[in-house]
């Protein structure tokens, strides 16, 4: 039932289980035991096109679209970097190509991501976000 | 001089980062600088902002006269024969690219030979590559051991009448071993050929000698060694400087000038063409006194040493890490360790622990061959300076520990 909800609803759930952390360490643990959580990445599925361009650790983005919705999944060699695009994916899967394109990604700069990360990271994080747009964009 | 005592000299020092204490294990990137040379550096941009050389004025005077005393500085820190043969640049880098270049327009041609070595950074590869494109030269290399150090045999063969330079590191900065470039320079002279070594690392670490060593350039940068950003160092020979032609043309670099020719200042000026950082120059005599202080505090040496000991042996102790550049013998490891830990990300570590308070480098130290000869994408890497003290250390690693059991 979790697919009704509407993406800003989700958005906002995001923002209030980061608020309950008060130290970014604890934070950080959270964003790794998302980084755990995401689906086994197939092997074969790491290839150029899917690697997202301008990380410092290597992140791969795949995709499949069902119905009208996007279904995302993704790895990374780094558990950080892949509990940040776990936690993308879980807000931005199964969504409407135009949803997604609705969103203002604000969402990252209101938990606090962007600027607790060094800034190669969170270019890193610029361009995460970007494939995904990149993504909807070409299947609208 | 105990590292706490020697530690009240550093300001910086005193920050707290995330409401925790500073922890700055990032040292060879760059090391942090004294009272002393922020204090001089301030009163030259306050008082004496003038540019050198040029004016009879009396800021003038005091602006050059700052400068020229880093000169003297430096010529007896390394012991160069004259101070001719000390050329300001910004930084070990720019010095390369000097050397690369004006050496290379007079004595490398088509066919000719450079060779680096496996360890180098960056910076002491791809001055020599384009120096290579643009003479058609061969560029060789050197391979390292499995402890990272210069396989000498090889360069024995590997160095031939053809070989116009070998450029090597005296300290890299991912292994934090001191290379044995007496021996490289006395093989690669019996070849014919000349020497480049990199300082960067090793100026910091071992008291450096050229004459003794007898190499042809010693290259190093300023923020290294104490000093501000934007400053370096090329020592040449002077017989050799003086038959290379300028690298860059401008002001303060000439004889005459005329659009029918120009003619060039003696050494070193014929190589600092326009306005050099002064100010930051300047600060390189504070910071060599200190370092030279250094070298000779007994108390000091022993704490840095039980110090690195203490983390080599908890390094090695941690599960699953692997650690790059082994010493042969004891004295030849300064206290930089970089390493890798199984199943865990070195940008992860580098991140938690910053959140820690611990400053470290995660990354592939601009030495991506070597990163490529260990088969890793990257290492972390802990670099220490002499006011970095045991307690330092051991939350250091309880930290480690604690991120590790984070992310694993």
């Amino acid at each position: 039932m979790e697919q009704l909800k509407s993406l800003q609803v989700v958005e906002n759930e995001v923002i209030e289980d980061f608020s309950m952390f008060d130290d970014w360490l604890d934070k950080y643990e959270y964003i790794i035991e998302l980084g755990k959580s995401l689906d086994n990445y197939p092997e074969e599925l790491k290839t150029d096109d899917r690697l997202v361009k301008g990380c410092q650790s290597r992140v791969w983005i795949d995709f499949k679209v069902e119905d009208g919705k996007i279904w995302f999944n993704a790895d990374s060699d780094a558990i950080i970097t892949k509990g940040i695009i776990s936690l993308l994916i879980k807000i931005y899967s199964g969504r409407t190509p135009e949803e997604i394109l609705s969103s203002d990604f604000s969402v990252v700069e209101k938990i606090g991501l962007k600027e607790n990360l060094s800034p190669t990271r969170a270019n890193g994080l610029v361009s995460m976000i970007g494939m995904i747009r990149e993504i909807a964009a070409k299947n609208c | 001089m105990k590292p706490e005592e020697f530690r009240k000299q550093f300001p910086i020092l005193e920050r707290k980062v995330y409401g925790k204490n500073l922890v700055y294990f990032d040292n060879a990137a760059t090391a942090q600088r004294p009272q002393s040379v922020l204090g001089l550096w301030n009163e030259l941009a306050v008082n004496s902002n003038a540019n050198i050389h040029r004016a009879v004025h009396r800021l003038a005077d005091e602006a050059t006269e700052a400068y020229e005393e880093a000169r003297s500085c430096v010529r007896e820190f390394i012991n160069a024969s004259s101070r001719e043969e000390i050329v300001f640049t910004s930084g070990a880098t720019a010095s390369v690219n000097l050397a690369a270049y004006s050496f290379g327009e007079k004595y490398v041609h088509e066919g000719d030979e450079i060779i680096v070595s496996e360890c180098e950074h960056h910076s002491n590869i791809i001055p020599w590559q384009l120096l290579c494109e643009r003479k058609h030269a061969v560029l060789k290399v050197l391979p390292v051991d499995n402890d990272g150090y210069p396989d000498l045999k090889t360069l024995d063969t590997l160095c031939t009448p053809a070989t116009k330079l070998v450029a090597v590191t005296h300290a890299s900065n991912v292994l934090g071993i001191l290379n044995p470039v007496r021996k490289i320079i006395r093989i690669c002279h019996e070849k014919g050929a000349k020497v480049l070594v990199d300082g960067a690392q090793g100026i910091v670490h071992s008291k450096v000698d050229v004459r003794d060593l007898d190499c042809d350039f010693y290259v190093f940068s300023g923020h290294k060694i104490y000093a501000v950003p934007g400053t370096g160092v090329l020592y040449g020979k002077k017989e050799l400087l003086d038959s290379m032609p300028p690298f860059m043309g401008g002001g303060e670099m000439v004889g005459t000038v005329k659009f029918s020719g120009t003619t060039f200042a003696p050494l070193p000026l014929k190589f600092e063409a326009g306005t050099q950082n002064f100010t930051g120059i300047a600060t390189l005599k504070p910071a060599l006194e200190l370092a030279g202080q250094v070298f000779q505090d007994e108390e000091l040496t022993a704490c840095s040493e039980a110090v690195k000991s203490y983390l080599g042996e908890e390094l090695k102790k941690t599960e699953g890490l692997r650690l790059f550049g082994n010493e042969h013998r004891s004295c030849d490891k300064f206290p930089l360790f970089s390493f890798v830990i199984d199943g865990v990300h070195h940008e992860d570590l580098a991140l938690i622990l910053d959140k820690m308070g611990i400053a470290v480098r995660s990354g592939q130290m601009c030495a991506e061959p070597l990163m490529d000869r260990f088969g890793v994408s990257g290492v972390l890497r802990v670099s220490l300076a002499p006011y970095n003290t045991m307690q330092e250390a051991e939350y250091f690693m309880s930290s480690l520990r604690k991120a590790i059991d984070m992310l694993r």
